[in-house]
């Protein structure tokens, strides 16, 4: 025989063979009268469990964690709101239901109807309508006899008391999306939690976010709870401390007014985002909710674009502002002396080209400090013709233009630093001379956005120390009840020579006593700055004011004060309203000031204390 | 004269019925994975296509294991024991956890588990072990195997997968119940004590507290029941028990369609099951498996070799395993441990490994010689 498998080993397997079969239909059989006892003589019992005593396994979403501004002041919260649910399984009379639904709440009748029909199975409640008012659900709860599968449901609503206060900086929240469950940062969640959609709600969701948690539920055949069993607490999100101010921030934004436009103060001595202000703006608390088409598409097609936050993803040509970098660079490049002058008669022969100075009959013979005073535009264009453009470039780089200041909100833009190299690879073109002479007094390619000018011009302010731009001041641990301070972030320094900045700061401050910023000038706080108008159409033909206000020129304005130890830095900018000097300059002297008023009581050594012992002091009790 | 009693043949009507066994359990399991996910988001697909296309997988892999001399492959099984060994090493570093084991190597979009192939590499490793050479002696026949299944055993326990790693002892036990025990009678005990265990292991664990059970069992197995309150075994009972004799009908089963009964698509697919179609669907069910296990164990008494019939008793014992293994547990009467129902339960790794294993004994067949009858 074959191998090992010898006569009587095989007898052996075949008796064994047969003694399996046996013990399988033994086996089976047992299970089936296990089955038998289940389902038939127990069978009515169990249905009976399975159509009245329903427990189900219902997940219990976290609270998401609280926003505050520096001061402890609450900025984003949860409340309580009523939804209504239908269960298909107990509406009898669809249409009937329907009708008396639009009825009692004033909706339309298609609207129900579409959300009645949408997927799931007939036992799966549908939510009809969120954040209903008060007198609507008792309305609902009273009517409930006539209503069968209506319910109404306590959910947690994200709310923002200030309504548009920093909207753009909050952002808002909604329904994570089918795309981003297939992320893995959306591992942990599910199909109907709520996640941040902008602003700080999304960049720091996370921190925020919580875990769920999850109870088991007793229901009756009617889907109404009977019994809860908590299986495992949801784990509240953390709170966040931001660094703005909301007094500040709110005094920016009444300052912009129904202008459109963005305002952002930092700390330079530590790059806090004291407040940073874009408008037009929204209401966070409507687009947390869900949105009809409607409602969206008018939020999408409006011309302001309100959900444009113009701090961070407007990019606009600097201007004059744009004149600082260049005279940094100026000095540190040797290009000029703080004594060399350069004689101005109102214009800038190039090739056969004449480019103009604003001011038609010229400003003589001016120094780098005249030139800034004066912002005049001659001295530059030689400047920058001397340089060229990668020169430029460099330094502006150097001072974060044409890159990402690193702050904490999502879709930040990082405006155009033009270089020979960069035109050669976006524009495929070689760089023309003359285009060095528009960029030399910010305008042509570059393109900045105000929070790069904020950060700016606090570099210039703190000697060149710079630090990423910061919103988030701290982080409160709910459940450890820690409170974690987020350290800034020293991004660097500028290579140049502290009398470089001396220089310059002297040159800002007399912009705003004598030049083209008088009407910045403070009696509370000595305020350096720079003036700026930037160009939207490219003829300037007569006045502003007989164009149309959307090719009127955008006003720049960046500030910092006080000259002698900087504590605050603006960037103000505002569409389509004319000249820096008299539309933008005035707005960042009542920031300063406001900024000032508010921590009056606070001496200059209180401003650096911790902001821990700030936050404790003033928080709320949690 | 190894060659000669080699020769392979074609289809006969007996494989015709066996195919058709399997086809019909397929199309029980795609049903009922279906009903249970119709309303629910399965990812890039329905969970009932995705099945289809582990189903489409399985029947290449049936093919290749139906073609290939069983011989050939079984010389194999020594490598592809190493091989698994790898990946279940691999898998405690890089692999996938969820619901608090570590089972899973990712592959794109698609994880695999190797905790289910290691099942049938086992099988052909003692198969070969067995046929090789005479094993003389306890140590060669019980020790030596042994030893043999127990890396895999005890990574597999590490993962933990207690029930892949209860399959694996099963079928270590099934071969030596088999081959490995020369003594009649104690191989008859043996046999009939593995069989009556469950019903033994009722009434003992039975007779114990819940909360008893609870901590024996998160013991042995962290990811059993974590929400705890035996929830997962009432909700299958009840389940089972509401479908009663004709069942609620497709679709209309309110514990798996109200997710009552959680994983209804994967282990406890046999409680969706039963309660759409009653204790009548369970019979047909049951007469299914039946049959297949039956037709089976014609192929291990009838092969040619000690080889294949070694690989036939294998697959039948694993199978047959897993089945009571699943229905009990979903009925109640053992405690809950992950093993799926073989080609009825969602799920890629254990469809086509179950389908390899299929194709396998009928590869035993086709290479019979009608030497003994």
């Amino acid at each position: 025989m074959l191998g090992s498998y010898s006569e009587a080993e095989y007898g052996d397997f075949q008796r064994r063979l047969i003694l399996l079969r046996i013990g399988l239909l033994l086996v089976v059989a047992l299970l089936a009268l296990r089955l038998w006892h289940l389902q038939i003589r127990e069978g009515a019992y169990y249905r009976d469990l399975s159509e009245n005593n329903r427990t189900r396994q219902v997940l219990m979403e976290p609270a998401r964690g609280l926003i505050y501004d520096r001061h402890g002041v609450l900025l984003a919260n949860n409340v309580p709101s009523f939804s209504l649910y239908v269960v298909l399984d107990e509406v009898k009379n669809r249409e009937a239901l329907i009708e008396k639904l639009s009825d009692l709440l004033e909706l339309d009748p298609a609207f129900i109807r579409k959300k009645l029909g949408g997927k799931g199975g007939k036992l799966l409640p549908r939510k009809i309508k969120d954040r209903l008012t008060l007198r609507d659900a008792v309305l609902i709860e009273s009517h409930r006899l006539d209503l069968p599968g209506v319910m109404i449901q306590v959910e947690s609503q994200r709310n923002y008391p200030g309504g548009v206060t920093a909207s753009h900086l909050l952002g808002y929240v909604g329904e994570v999306s089918a795309e981003q469950l297939e992320k893995p940062e959306f591992s942990d969640l599910h199909q109907g939690s709520i996640v941040g959609q902008y602003g700080i709600e999304k960049s720091f969701d996370r921190y925020m976010r919580g875990q769920a948690g999850s109870k088991q539920v007793e229901v009756d055949a009617h889907g109404h709870e009977k019994k809860a069993v908590v299986v495992e607490k949801p784990q509240a999100g953390n709170d966040l401390y931001l660094t703005i101010d909301v007094r500040l921030q709110k005094f920016a934004e009444e300052l912009l007014g129904r202008e459109y436009g963005a305002i952002v103060a930092l700390d330079p001595t530590n790059g806090d985002i004291l407040a940073m202000a874009s408008r037009p703006a929204f209401d966070p608390n409507v687009l947390s909710r869900e949105l009809t088409p409607k409602q969206w598409v008018e939020i999408v097609q409006d011309e302001g674009r309100p959900l444009n936050n113009r701090a961070s993803q407007g990019q606009y040509p600097p201007g004059s502002t744009f004149k600082v970098p260049m005279a940094v660079a100026a000095l540190e490049s040797k290009t000029v002396s703080p004594f060399s002058t350069v004689s101005c008669n109102g214009g800038y022969q190039f090739g056969n080209r004449i480019f103009r100075d604003w001011k038609a009959t010229g400003h003589g013979a001016v120094n780098l400090h005249s030139a800034l005073v004066h912002s005049c535009d001659v001295y530059f264009y030689t400047v920058g013709q001397r340089m060229g453009i990668d020169l430029m470039a460099e330094f502006g780089k150097e001072f974060g233009l044409g890159q990402s200041t690193g702050v904490d909100l999502p879709s930040e833009r990082t405006g155009i630093m033009p270089s020979t190299a960069w035109k050669k690879k976006v524009k495929k073109e070689p760089w023309l001379p003359g285009e060095t002479i528009s960029v030399a007094i910010g305008q042509g390619y570059v393109t900045v956005t105000p929070l790069q000018m904020a950060n700016l011009i606090a570099t210039v302010a703190n000697d060149g120390v710079n630090y990423r731009p910061r919103l988030v001041l701290a982080v409160m641990d709910r459940i450890t009840g820690n409170l974690q301070e987020l350290p800034a972030v020293p991004r660097g320094k500028i290579n140049a020579k502290p009398e470089t900045f001396r220089l310059i700061k002297e040159a800002l401050a007399d912009v705003v006593k004598v030049g083209t910023a008088t009407r910045a000038k403070s009696s509370v706080v000595t305020i350096g700055g720079k003036t700026g108008t930037a160009q939207v159409a490219a003829l300037r033909t007569g006045s502003q004011e007989s164009i149309p206000k959307k090719f009127r020129d955008h006003a720049w304005f960046i500030a910092f004060a006080p000259v002698e130890s900087p504590k605050i830095a603006v960037a103000v900018l505002v569409e389509h309203m004319g000249h820096g000097g008299s539309a933008a300059a005035p707005l960042a002297k009542e920031v300063i000031e406001a900024y000032f008023k508010l921590n009056e009581g606070q001496s200059a050594g209180a401003t650096d204390a911790s902001a821990a012992e700030r936050v404790g002091a003033t928080s709320e009790p949690l | 004269m190894i060659d000669r009693m080699t020769e392979a043949r074609g289809f006969d009507a007996f494989d015709l019925r066996y195919i058709g066994l399997i086809a019909a359990i397929l199309g029980i399991g795609l049903l009922s994975i279906h009903s249970v996910t119709h309303d629910q988001e399965g990812g890039i697909a329905p969970y009932y296509l995705k099945q289809l296309a582990w189903i489409g997988v399985g029947t290449l892999a049936f093919i290749v294991m139906w073609a290939w001399d069983y011989h050939t492959i079984a010389r194999l099984a020594y490598p592809a024991y190493a091989i698994v060994l790898f990946l279940l090493v691999f898998v405690l570093f890089e692999g996938r956890t969820s619901k608090g084991a570590q089972r899973w190597i990712a592959l794109g979009p698609f994880s695999f588990q190797p905790s289910e192939f290691a099942k049938l590499v086992l099988i052909l490793v003692l198969a070969q072990y067995y046929s090789k050479a005479p094993r003389v002696g306890w140590l060669q026949r019980v020790i030596v195997p042994g030893l043999l299944m127990l890396p895999g055993l005890l990574l597999i326990l590490k993962q933990p997968d207690l029930g892949s790693g209860l399959s694996f002892v099963a079928v270590y036990a099934a071969m030596l119940l088999m081959v490995g025990v020369r003594s009649q009678a104690l191989g008859i005990a043996l046999l009939f004590s593995v069989m009556l265990f469950p019903f033994v292991w009722e009434g003992a664990w039975g007779a114990l507290h819940d909360y008893q059970r609870q901590r024996i069992m998160a013991f042995v197995d962290p990811s059993y029941d974590p929400s705890g309150k035996g929830y997962h075994a009432l909700q299958s009972r009840i389940a089972i028990g509401s479908g009663e004799l004709m069942g609620k009908g497709l679709f209309g089963g309110t514990q798996s369609q109200l997710k009552f009964l959680p994983e209804g698509h994967t282990d406890f697919v046999f409680a969706v099951y039963a309660e759409e179609w009653g204790f009548v669907g369970v019979l047909v069910l049951l007469a299914l498996f039946v049959s297949l296990i039956w037709l089976s164990l014609d192929i291990a008494s009838k092969a040619k070799d000690q080889l294949g019939a070694l690989l036939a008793v294998g697959i039948v014992s694993m199978l047959c395993f897993c089945i009571v293994v699943n229905i009990g547990m979903t009925a109640g009467m053992f405690p809950i441990v992950g093993i799926p129902l073989p080609l009825v339960s969602y799920g890629g790794s254990a469809t086509i490994m179950s389908m390899a294993s299929l194709g396998l004994l009928l590869n035993v067949k086709r290479r019979r010689l009608s030497l003994f009858y």
